[in-house]
């Protein structure tokens, strides 16, 4: 067990070193003289021998990696173009709004999804089925953003009682942070609530269809505790690898979301930095990003061994 | 790891699927069973047209129904119950109008095929149902109230309170992330409102009751950790929680090992008589029926044709139905003085009368050289924990095994889940490659052959699996699946095999003209048929009959085993068949090899291991077969309480070298050591 948790914890080293690899060569895919494009329009040929000489690009390729991978594990991802800042503390400066965001995204989605599906398994072929179904489909189909607008129509300009845009702070109270996460933390989750239900509702009919469940109403337990007890657990390793790879895949959905809502997480930074061509800040955005699926699979991965106990690691 | 149910006998409740996929595995959803079977009811039911039989043959109201000897009122009273399953937009009626009554510590058996309705019925009184695609009516009484009137939330009082169900599947009937210890006390907090603790001293009461060993500390194991027959005690554990009047066992024993099914035969009788319980039990095994049941309903297609004291029954069975049904239950013992295989008499359903088994012929060739000489068989399966790391154990599945089959002869392996009689099977066809050992098909070693050599040699041998609804392609009509082994053999040109087809079909009791028919339009003893029409087409020398009839309901199973020996008999084919049902294999074999983890213990003429068996487990496999005599069903079987060993092996073990003496001429058997000498003492009292 703790063998295989370090072994598991270990093979995580391999694919950031992919990662590294690829954020790394993302400079080169850039078209022109990487430090061409790192002194700007109007620098003189003097200006880029010296970024030339400052980022090492004059050496071999590895030596340049290796001089990088350096840098990036000491927590320098070097400084933004734009700002001049260090692109560590920009990131780190921008990350609450992303997270809370994320997190709210994740909890609605469940809250939605969850009892959704089990209601569409529990009534199968029923109405309320379809018409989860159909709630399925159009989650699917609708583009987040409209969503995005339709709250912010609804909510923001028809009724007027939710924020629509920024990001308080924490100082001004938990309260004020949840009113302006709702919304876009409602868009950000729709298209994977949808697959969430589906997951769900498909889980759950298998599971209901198993002998154990048919023991359980031979014992006399009514619909609502078989559904707790003996159906959740079961169909939480689909649901926690579904939520794990939502979640770790909102940095996509992110970016969208915090443009619509003008809330300046990491998203709208991707955003600026691809504007202005921000190439250290890009780099660090998408490492850090590729880290957090990585991290976010181990820990879905561990979770099995809650959930299961018939699954053991040796 | 917990044993593996090695045969699923489920199958044969699913005999008239139409949609072979969705039956091959366990039958979960009796509404779309059941959808088939009402359409398929007026044509095949195993092998056997239904209409007719009820037509003609109502049976006498006296034998029906309403015939117990107490004088208390019952404690359960089902009449004149109809359940019906909506069919494109109709309801059909699945259990037709039965009556029965279940008095106080009474045992009543409802005995019939697959699709008689006999699990319908228990679901009934269970009201266990989708009620959106069923209907049931009529009256089912317990103690006087009527239940069917009951709203769910009252419905739900009785459930594992007043009656109680366990069910065929224990590998599938406990939740596996949920502790033993609290799905048993699931049951005690729901309905005898005991706390947390008081529901687990009496969980582990319960479970010391279906006698677990080591009950205290298996409360909080899940259920993986134990063995089938274990899980089966569990789930009568859960079902005594709520003290019921009533215990429904839906074939509770039908996936089980022969010696674990006579423990939980054994275990059911005793907590019966302690708790005063009246018990249905719903079964296909007139052999069960026999051993527990005061009095027997016999269902066919939906109505009861009979219903007696089991000793009636089983004496003066009236119906041409119940004729039928016993005289296809083939009871041990019941080829004492004959050498050669016997064919199960078939009884005429319209005039009840049974033909007279003609004696099967010498088909023994014993001048020429075995078809198939095997010895020191070995195929050990390592154990690893993971790709890269070393060997942690093996098993072993096949050890030093040595046998021969001679043309016109069968060879049966006979043992109990993971005694490694299939791997053998598997083995000598080279499905799987063993460790070492030679395997000589009419003298050629297959194990030296390259690939292109033994497929041709393998057209020659051929094979017929258990599960006749998974080994015939769905998309692949009847015909073409015959052909298909000749056409690949370059044996025939298409139009020459459309022939032979003709031909094969005749020859396994089917009708040309089925050739263009899929595998779903047959039940499952056609479709067993149709298998066997295919091993047969490339003309093989040996047939190895891997469980081949263990999945069909018993006149069909009759039916089948009487093909094969006619079959054997026409074209001198060896047999080597694997099963696990010892009266079956009384019936066909001229020789019997008993294998224990992965060794032959003892080896033999058939009469000879039968009537004077010497390993101790060749005795224990014999004493645990129930027998059709309800005279002693009274008599206390000893039945000892041993799990099935595993073949499972630490990497460190070295096998023992086994010596063999001799019996009688032919009549081998394996020198056993102390290990023994308790079990002995078990086995020679079940004797």
């Amino acid at each position: 067990m703790i063998r295989y948790l370090i072994t598991r914890v270990l093979s995580v080293i391999p694919v950031v070193g992919v990662v590294t690899v690829v954020v790394f060569g993302l400079t080169y895919l850039s078209p022109g003289d990487a430090a061409a494009v790192l002194a700007g329009e109007y620098a003189t040929p003097a200006q880029i021998a010296a970024i030339r000489e400052s980022l090492h690009l004059d050496d071999p390729l590895v030596v340049q990696y290796l001089h990088w991978l350096g840098n990036v594990v000491q927590g320098d991802l070097g400084n933004s173009i734009f700002s001049r800042q260090p692109v560590f503390s920009l990131i780190l400066s921008r990350v609450d709004p992303t997270i809370i965001l994320a997190i709210a995204a994740t909890v609605v989605q469940l809250t939605v999804a969850l009892p959704l599906g089990l209601l569409a398994a529990q009534n199968r072929g029923g109405i309320s089925d379809r018409l989860v179904s159909l709630f399925g489909v159009a989650g699917t189909a609708i583009p987040p953003f409209l969503i995005g607008y339709v709250l912010i129509f609804t909510f923001g300009v028809y009724f007027g009682s939710m924020p629509v845009s920024g990001f308080p702070g924490f100082d001004s109270g938990i309260w004020e942070v949840l009113r302006h996460v709702l919304l876009p933390a409602t868009m950000l989750g729709f298209a994977q609530t949808a697959l969430i239900t589906r997951i769900t509702r498909a889980s759950a009919i298998e599971v209901l269809n198993q002998d154990f469940i048919r023991v359980a109403r031979a014992k006399g337990l009514d619909e609502f505790t078989i559904l707790v007890r003996h159906c959740l657990k079961l169909i939480a390793i689909p649901l926690a690898t579904v939520v794990g790879m939502s979640f770790a895949g909102m940095l996509g959905g992110v970016v969208i979301t915090e443009t619509v809502f003008a809330i300046p997480g990491i998203g709208s930074l991707l955003v600026e930095a691809i504007q202005h061509r921000d190439v250290p800040v890009i780099q660090g955005v998408l490492l850090i990003s590729a880290c957090v699926y990585v991290m976010v699979n181990l820990l879905v991965d561990l979770s099995y061994l809650f959930i299961d106990p018939r699954i053991k690691y040796t | 790891m917990p044993s593996r149910r090695e045969y699923p006998r489920n199958t044969e409740r699913c005999s008239f699927g139409r949609t072979p996929e969705k039956f091959t595995g366990s039958c979960k959803q009796p509404k779309e069973r059941l959808r088939v079977f009402s359409e398929n009811r007026s044509q095949v039911l195993g092998d056997f047209v239904v209409s007719d039989v009820i037509d003609l043959y109502k049976p006498e109201p006296s034998r029906l129904g309403v015939r117990r000897h107490e004088i208390a009122p019952p404690v359960l009273s089902v009449s004149k119950l109809v359940t019906s399953f909506r069919v494109a937009g109709r309801w059909a009626p699945v259990v037709d109008s039965i009556s029965f009554e279940i008095g106080e510590r009474e045992t009543v058996a409802i005995v019939g095929e697959s699709g008689s309705g006999k699990s319908v019925t228990a679901l009934s009184i269970m009201r266990l149902n989708s009620p959106a695609s069923s209907k049931v009516e009529g009256s089912i009484t317990l103690e006087g109230q009527e239940l069917l009137t009951l709203s769910q939330a009252e419905m739900r009082r009785i459930r594992g309170n007043d009656i109680a169900m366990i069910f065929q599947e224990p590998m599938t009937s406990l939740n596996p992330v949920l502790t033993i210890g609290f799905q048993i006390a699931e049951s005690l907090i729901l309905h005898r409102s005991l706390s947390r603790s008081e529901a687990e001293l009496e969980t582990i009461r319960l479970l010391e009751k279906v006698q677990i060993p080591a009950a205290k500390s298996r409360f909080h194991e899940y259920p993986h950790h134990f063995s089938g027959g274990m899980r089966q005690r569990v789930m009568i554990a859960t079902a005594l929680a709520g003290k019921p009047k009533l215990l429904i066992a839906d074939e509770p024993t039908t996936a089980l090992d022969v010696t674990i099914q006579a423990q939980i035969l054994e275990l059911i009788k005793e907590l019966q008589k302690e708790e005063g319980m009246s018990v249905l039990f719903i079964t296909h095994d007139m052999g069960v029926v026999a051993e527990i049941a005061d009095r027997t309903v016999v269902m066919y297609a939906g109505q009861v044709v009979e219903a007696a004291s089991t000793e009636d029954i089983f004496k003066r069975p009236e119906h041409p139905y119940t004729r039928s049904l016993l005289s296809a239950v083939s009871k041990l013992g019941s080829m004492k003085g004959r050498r050669r295989p016997m064919r199960f008499p078939i009884v005429d359903r319209t005039t009840g009368l049974s033909d007279v088994p003609n004696e099967v012929p010498d088909t023994v060739n014993e001048t020429e050289r075995p078809v198939l000489e095997v010895a020191g068989l070995t195929k050990r399966f390592e154990i690893r924990s993971s790709m890269f790391s070393s060997v942690k154990g093996r098993v072993y599945a096949v050890e030093n095994v040595s046998f021969s089959v001679k043309s016109g002869e069968t060879l049966a392996l006979v043992g109990e889940s993971g005694c490694g009689k299939s791997t053998t099977g598997r083995t000598v066809m080279r499905l799987t490659e063993p460790l070492s050992g030679s395997i000589l098909l009419d003298g050629i070693d297959l194990l030296k052959l390259s690939r292109p050599e033994l497929r041709k040699q393998r057209s020659r041998m051929q094979m017929i699996f258990q599960d006749p609804f998974a080994s015939l392609n769905p998309r692949m009509n009847v015909g073409t699946a015959i052909i298909e082994p000749l056409l690949i053999n370059a044996r025939a040109s298409r139009s020459e095999a459309r022939d032979k087809v003709a031909d094969l079909l005749q020859r396994v009791g089917l009708t040309p003209d089925m050739v263009n028919r899929f595998p779903h339009e047959f039940s499952g003893g056609q479709r067993q048929r149709i298998c066997i029409a295919r091993a047969l087409a490339l003309e093989p020398r040996l047939i190895v009959a891997d469980e081949a009839v263990s999945a069909l309901d018993v006149s069909v199973k009759a039916q089948v085993v009487n093909l094969m020996l006619d079959l054997q008999a026409r074209m001198g084919l060896a047999y080597l068949f694997i099963s696990h049902d010892m009266a079956v294999v009384e019936r066909v074999s001229h020789r019997v090899a008993v294998m224990y983890l992965g060794e032959i213990v003892e080896i033999g003429p058939r009469e000879s291991i039968f009537q004077n068996p010497q390993h101790p487990y060749t005795k224990r496999l014999l004493a645990a077969v129930p027998i059709a005599d309800p005279a002693r069903r009274l008599q206390k079987r000893l039945v000892s309480n041993d799990e099935i060993m595993s073949p499972v092996r630490p990497a460190d073990y070295v096998p023992p070298v086994r010596q063999y003496r001799d019996v009688s001429p032919g009549h081998a058997v394996m020198i056993w050591g102390e290990e023994w000498e308790r079990k002995n003492l078990t086995g020679s009292l079940n004797n």
